[in-house]
């Protein structure tokens, strides 16, 4: 029993002497925490200590790690928290853990539509909320968010949860062009327009478009990306070959636009590592690699969208401002609680 | 030396350790506390109106029907793996235990694949009927409220099978004489001794897996089912609003407590005198026949559809992907599991000892009380944890290196939450009701005049504990340790959340994968999950029959002194 104890302790020993090398370093060094997977910013990181020689440790979380920088106060090992969606920049910015990025590199990469008057968040990169329609069972080339609500297309929407970020962006961009009362009433018909209560990500709409459930389905453009090319799963192709894309209200105001951005953390050990690596991935080469890996549109202007984004057809961006969407982001899931979205479609 | 001895065994010593552990664990939940009464209450309002009734009603259907359908087969099949000789009888009795090693998250995302449109039984539909699309029939979806009590009733009935069917074997065979002598039938024995006698069993069980049900978080997210946790969650992570998360985790503590209060009130007359006999147990009514064929499959589906099913499911997507078995962030993986999971597993098994042994020493109603609401933690979800955690241990940090930095010029930045102690504090708070159940039960089972005759021989109470008590317990220690070690191995929203830099567990490599609904990258860490699971219970399933009946009957024979309560 006291052999094993005695065991038990070093192992403990050992967990704590390799947790806390990662966080106490000398300064090549930076510190992320990331709500985006992975995955998706490891192609993006290996290029930057190539570059740099600065190496990046990372927490991966879809949940909290804002409100952890936050409780870890000025002790934060966070040098960036890196994050998809307007509303969680904005929400980092109002818990008080962001420090203004100054930096000519990014100021001059990013146009000031993309950056936070208070320059407290950067947007990376660009991404639209469009309309991916069956190719078989939908025959229109145009549609407008607001044809979403149209009879017509009752039992053949489907989407993910009205509380998920990406869909509230879109019902808050609604809420600033045609205020809350149009909006609600909109988001009552679309709800009963719905093939089936909203579950799973926009990759499981698509696939309910292949298997029939449904005909049009709401969800990000670089989903298409990740689903043409996956070579891991090559049944995601057949779903994907099954829809395209159509961007709504391409003739009027555009199309839904939201970022995935980073910002700079108030207690950041690595300041300079950090803003070193925040203007690399505002660089033309960064933005190339997410244009082209993650299947995103880049903000720095002069940076072409890849060829693949590109046969999607032609995204016309909405040009509401980010801080607008941010600011009704509220009323939005608000909204959809009281209309009970999630809970499908009632008849 | 002696000196120390001496303060370790003194009684008023232990009193004073379990008041101070039990404060400990209350930390968190106090946090939490403090935090939703100190949010605006303007919020609340929409709360009330709006999430509060819809996720509430949600959360009662799914926990009755959890409650139902666990009740259901888990005293059904204790009843006829105990009472019952039919074929398969002895494979089963270990068998129905194997749902347990599947946590519920895995459970849902692997029926999703399973019923898929894709999946194996769909796709087998449309060629044999020669279906286009969805449209051209209907099937049902696991993704709804009915779904989610049938994946949680599956893989959580082992809790009220496992607790009932030690009942059983415990019940004495002259019961079962008496009341044949006096001429009841099987139905009338089991509908009117037996199962009255397993009552408390079956209360323990059923909360233990009820309380599961109410933590789940993967499954219900899965789903789309939106009940109370799924609503902490939701306003914690989309809606930035730890208040009103926290108020509402404040009405999901009141429905605990009163599942607490259901499960202790089942169990107010628990003083049954257990008197064990030294014969062993035989399987009593022989099953023929028809009989025996419907025996054997009621206890096989349950099984079949809660085990075999997931696992083959999830066996045959790792397979595409057994490359991956040599990647480093995989062995990476399973190390951090699995040494976490011990120490954690090692760390609250000594505190259950402590609480439970402080206890039996001396009751003092604050003591008690404070002992009761310590095992909450156990209902607390995850990510509430987290911040209740986060929140005090972020500040405890921040005081010791601002002290470390003044008097001794060191910086320690953050001591505890950056070496994982954070992530050991939550496994304890959560899973302490786990290990103190245990031990509490084995205690309860050791005669109070042992004590009284150890103390006659002039042990002192340390002493008592180390020569008579724990050696008694071994195989209770044993099963505490054991189910604790897997309910880390399994946990995932607080891990997700406290976890230092780099630190992947195996459950959070499974959520990294699903959250991307990319169902073959997680199927090698979740059936690693589900095979490491696999252990304790096939230790419970050897030691929970056989040798728990030989134990007991070696060690106590002498009657059980009821204890006034």
């Amino acid at each position: 029993m006291i052999h094993s104890l005695r065991f038990l302790g070093s192992l403990g020993l050992l967990l704590t002497s390799i947790s806390v090398s990662g966080s106490a370093t000398a300064d090549e060094f930076v510190n992320i925490y990331s709500y985006r997977q992975p995955y998706l910013i490891q192609p993006l990181l290996k290029a930057f200590e190539k570059k740099t020689g600065i190496k990046s440790n990372i927490v991966f979380s879809n949940k909290g790690l804002g409100e952890r920088i936050a409780a870890e106060g000025k002790n934060s090992p966070a040098d960036v928290l890196l994050t998809v969606d307007i509303g969680r920049l904005d929400s980092a910015k109002q818990l008080g853990i962001a420090a203004p990025i100054s930096s000519e590199i990014v100021s001059t990469n990013i146009p000031a539509s993309f950056r936070d008057p208070d320059g407290e968040w950067v947007g990376l990169t660009a991404r639209s909320r469009i309309v991916y329609a069956s190719r078989e069972r939908v025959k229109q080339d145009t549609i407008t968010y607001e044809e979403l609500a149209d009879p017509k297309w009752k039992g053949r929407i489907c989407t993910r949860s009205g509380q998920h970020s990406y869909t509230l962006g879109l019902i808050a961009s609604m809420i600033a062009h045609h205020g809350e009362k149009e909006t609600e009433k909109w988001l009552e018909a679309v709800k009963n327009n719905l093939a089936r209560k909203p579950t799973g990500n926009d990759r499981a709409q698509v696939k309910s478009i292949y298997s029939g459930e449904c005909d049009i389905a709401l969800g990000n453009t670089y989903y298409m990306g990740s689903m043409e090319t996956n070579e891991k799963e090559p049944e995601q192709k057949e779903w994907a070959a099954s829809v395209r894309l159509l961007f709504p209200n391409s003739d009027g105001r555009g199309s839904h636009v939201n970022i995935s951005g980073v910002i700079l953390a108030k207690h950041a050990p690595h300041k300079e590592n950090a803003i070193k690596l925040i203007e690399y991935l505002t660089s033309e080469e960064a933005q190339h690699i997410y244009a082209e890996i993650n299947f995103e549109y880049p903000v720095t202007p002069g940076v072409p969208v890849s060829d693949r984004v590109k046969s999607w057809g032609t995204l016309k961006p909405d040009d509401l401002s980010l801080s607008e969407i941010a600011a009704h982001r509220k009323s939005a899931s608000e909204m959809v609680d009281r209309v009970g979205f999630d809970d499908g479609p009632s008849s | 030396m002696k000196g120390l001895w001496n303060l370790i065994a003194g009684e008023r010593a232990w009193t004073v350790g379990a008041f101070g552990t039990s404060c400990v664990v209350l930390v968190p939940i106090i946090a939490v506390a403090i935090i939703a009464s100190s949010s605006s209450t303007e919020q609340w309002a929409h709360l009330t109106s709006s999430v509060l009734p819809g996720s509430l009603k949600t959360t009662l259907i799914l926990m009755f029907g959890v409650a139902v359908l666990t009740i259901v087969i888990g005293v059904g099949t204790a009843w006829l793996t105990t009472m019952c000789q039919f074929p398969g009888r002895g494979v089963l009795d270990w068998a129905l235990l194997l749902p347990l090693a599947i946590p519920t998250y895995i459970m849902a995302f692997s029926y999703i694949e399973v019923l898929d449109y894709s999946g194996p039984l769909q796709s087998t539909l449309r060629a044999a009927m020669g279906y286009q699309s969805a449209k051209d029939y209907w099937f049902p979806d696991i993704r709804t409220l009915p779904g989610a009590i049938y994946v949680m009733g599956f893989v959580l009935y082992p809790y009220v099978y496992l607790t009932t069917r030690a009942s059983f074997l415990l019940q004495p065979n002259s019961i079962l004489d008496v009341s044949r002598t006096l001429g009841a039938s099987p139905y009338r024995f089991f509908a009117s001794v037996a199962l009255p006698l397993a009552r408390p069993a079956i209360a323990v069980g059923a909360a233990l897996a009820l309380m599961e049900c109410l933590n789940d978080i993967g499954a219900v997210t899965f789903f789309g089912v939106r009940t109370l946790t799924f609503s902490v969650y939701d306003m914690w992570l989309n809606r930035s609003n730890l208040g009103g998360a926290a108020q509402l985790s404040m009405a999901m503590l009141a429905m605990v407590f009163l599942l607490i209060w259901l499960e202790r009130f089942a169990r107010r007359k628990q003083r049954y005198d257990n008197r064990t006999t030294k014969q062993s147990k035989q399987q009593v009514f022989l099953l023929t026949g028809w009989r025996a064929g419907l025996a054997f499959l009621c206890c096989g589906l349950p099984v079949l559809l809660g085990f075999i099913v997931p696992a083959l499911l999830l066996a045959d997507r790792a397979s595409r992907r057994l490359d991956s078995v040599m990647e480093p962030s995989f062995q990476n993986a399973i190390f951090n599991s699995l040494s976490l999971a011990i120490i954690a597993a090692v760390l609250t098994v000594i505190v259950a000892v402590t609480l439970v042994f402080s206890l039996r020493l001396k009751e003092t109603p604050l003591l008690k009380l404070s002992v009761r609401i310590a095992s909450i933690g156990y209902a607390l979800p995850g990510t509430v944890l987290a911040v209740g955690i986060l929140i005090p241990l972020a500040s405890l940090d921040n005081f010791i290196d601002f002290q470390m930095e003044r008097f001794f010029g060191i910086s320690t930045g953050l001591l505890l939450l950056g070496s994982g102690a954070g992530l050991l504090y939550a496994y304890l708070v959560r899973f302490l009701a786990v290990a103190y159940g245990q031990v509490e039960g084995g205690f309860g089972k050791i005669p109070k005049s042992l004590d009284m005759a150890s103390r006659t021989l002039g042990d002192a109470s340390g002493g008592m504990l180390k020569r008579i008590h724990l050696p008694i317990l071994k195989p209770v220690l044993l099963s505490a340790l054991l189910l604790t070690f897997v309910d880390c191995m399994k946990e995932l929203p607080a891990t997700i959340l406290l976890r230092p830099f780099n630190f992947d567990t195996l459950a959070t490599t499974v959520f990294e994968a699903a959250s991307r609904e990319a169902f073959e990258d997680a199927a090698l860490p979740a059936l690693a999950i589900v095979i490491v699971g696999l252990l304790p219970v096939i230790y419970l399933a050897r030691t929970s029959g056989v040798s728990l009946r030989a134990n007991l009957s070696n060690k106590l024979t002498e009657p059980t002194v009821n204890r006034p309560t």
